[in-house]
């Protein structure tokens, strides 16, 4: 439990700003008008904003924007940053080929 | 202590659909969420199969009345775009027995009135040229499809928001008490709620809840593994399965593949109090995959993930009321194939609650369908 917990609680209305079409996630050209939207929806985690938006799901995996995208939120939340969990870093550590997945039962010599 | 019409304990999609339909009708609804995130368990976690063939008869009406009725609308309905598509399903064989497995799941859903039938490899290869010669069959059923588990389960969410249902996330759930014989009050870590219906909706976790009312759900969790490759050209539309189960999934409107699959060793997996990927998973998935559509050989996987599902005895979900518990609602054990049918089941759980006649037959889902073996069902 948190203060972020009931979400329900009111948080003010979604209020345009002026750099609202500002690209946030460069992979996935996410905006942070998109952002702060989707905050006043009802989407209080990193996950949520991450699994709806993409943000931090493309080539680079958030390691360019997952600050920003916290920092968005939290003040659209009206928050500490440190409140808001990091989304989940998951393998690979770098995009993989296919193949070179399935070919981890042979012996190589590299 | 907070008190609502109805208490849903766990905000899935099960649960974010039930809360959706309830708060429709008018119902006052509070859900309780263990996690911090809304969605973070196998809701978020499968690969977006909105399918009817394959699955057991006792549950493709709550499949065919939600592809029917509810999926075409639902983006519309709860005004998020939940990237549902309705190209069909190709559920591949590549030996005479993967043929002969699917010509019996293909002859019980025409039994039940699903337009599904048994094609041949070229047939399939009209359907999706990618894939390989190494498929000599398949079953087609032309209206099953995918839609996008993220933002479906968000959806749902957050159109019952919107409606005025209360989410608490961060709220772990110790236990259900009955107040006069009754369900009535769900006691948390914090805090109680009290309701006048309680629907468990908790996946594997519902198992303990339910015990503390004394209802036991024969179930067990299983660990499902999955991944997702960068950004591929439009290649095809259809949801793809096999009968070997290693793998399935399809392509994304976003142009990446969600893929899932299996080592064989899913149930026997250690919990470290969160899934995690398994070395020998992914791998084995791709050379799944690669045999089928040898094409995807140069894609590169991204991300890998893995979730928790809960699996039922007799592998389909537990949808009724419990006459030992009044109030109770149990909506679980839907065995990594509730996703598709979250729509309906968030239907028919708003009607039971409603006192109304199930908009489809749910018969085969009671929560009392269990028998020693010795015993004799008529």
């Amino acid at each position: 439990m948190s203060e972020l917990s009931n979400r329900s609680k009111d948080i003010g209305e979604f209020v345009p700003m002026p750099d609202d079409d500002m690209i946030v996630c460069r992979c996935e050209e996410v905006t942070k008008g998109e952002i702060r939207k989707a905050v006043h929806e009802g989407l209080w985690t990193i996950a949520e904003i991450r699994r709806y938006l993409r943000c931090g799901m493309g080539l680079c995996q958030g390691q360019t924007c997952a600050k920003l995208v916290k920092g968005i939120v939290a003040r659209e939340l009206k928050c500490s940053p440190a409140l808001l969990e990091p989304a989940t870093s998951r393998a690979p550590m770098r995009p993989t080929e296919m193949h070179v997945f399935a070919d981890e039962t042979e012996e190589t010599d590299l | 202590m907070m008190t609502s019409d109805v208490i849903i304990i766990g905000a899935g999609i099960i649960g974010n659909a039930c809360a959706y339909y309830l708060a429709k009708k008018g119902y006052k609804v509070t859900v309780l969420e263990k996690s911090d995130i809304i969605g973070n368990g196998g809701s978020s976690r499968n690969g977006g199969g909105v399918r009817q063939s394959g699955r057991d008869p006792r549950e493709l009406p709550l499949a065919m009345y939600g592809i029917e009725n509810l999926w075409p609308n639902l983006s519309e309905e709860l005004g998020y775009d939940v990237e549902y598509h309705k190209k069909g399903n190709l559920r591949l064989g590549k030996t005479e027995a993967h043929l002969k497995t699917l010509k019996k799941l293909a002859d019980s859903a025409s039994a039940c009135g699903l337009d599904v039938r048994m094609i041949d490899g070229d047939e399939v290869r009209q359907i999706n040229p990618y894939l390989s010669k190494e498929v000599i069959g398949a079953s087609w059923c032309p209206t099953d499809g995918h839609a996008n588990p993220l933002k479906a389960t968000l959806a749902y969410y957050m159109a019952a928001r919107r409606l005025g249902a209360t989410f608490i996330t961060g709220e772990d759930v110790k236990c259900i008490k009955k107040i006069r014989g009754k369900a009535r009050q769900v006691i948390t870590q914090t805090d109680t709620y009290e309701g006048d219906y309680i629907v468990l909706a908790a996946g594997m976790a519902s198992r303990a809840i339910a015990g503390t009312v004394g209802i036991d759900i024969p179930m067990v969790q299983k660990l499902i593994e999955a991944l997702v490759t960068e950004a591929e050209p439009k290649m095809f539309e259809q949801m793809l399965g096999t009968a070997e189960a290693d793998f399935y999934g399809h392509q994304t409107d976003h142009g990446s593949f969600v893929i899932g699959g299996s080592t064989g060793f899913e149930l026997y997996k250690k919990d470290n109090g969160t899934p995690m990927n398994y070395s020998d998973t992914v791998p084995c998935i791709c050379r799944g995959i690669i045999r089928y559509i040898p094409m995807l050989k140069d894609a590169k996987i991204v991300r890998a993930w893995a979730g928790w599902s809960d699996n039922m005895k007799d592998g389909v979900p537990v949808i009724d009321t419990v006459s030992e518990v009044p109030g109770l609602v149990l909506a679980c054990g839907f065995t990594g194939h509730g996703f598709g049918i979250a729509p309906g089941v968030g239907t028919v759980v708003s009607q039971l609650i409603a006192g109304e006649e199930p908009v489809c037959d749910i018969s085969g889902l009671k929560y009392d369908r269990f028998y020693a073996k010795d015993i004799k069902t008529a």
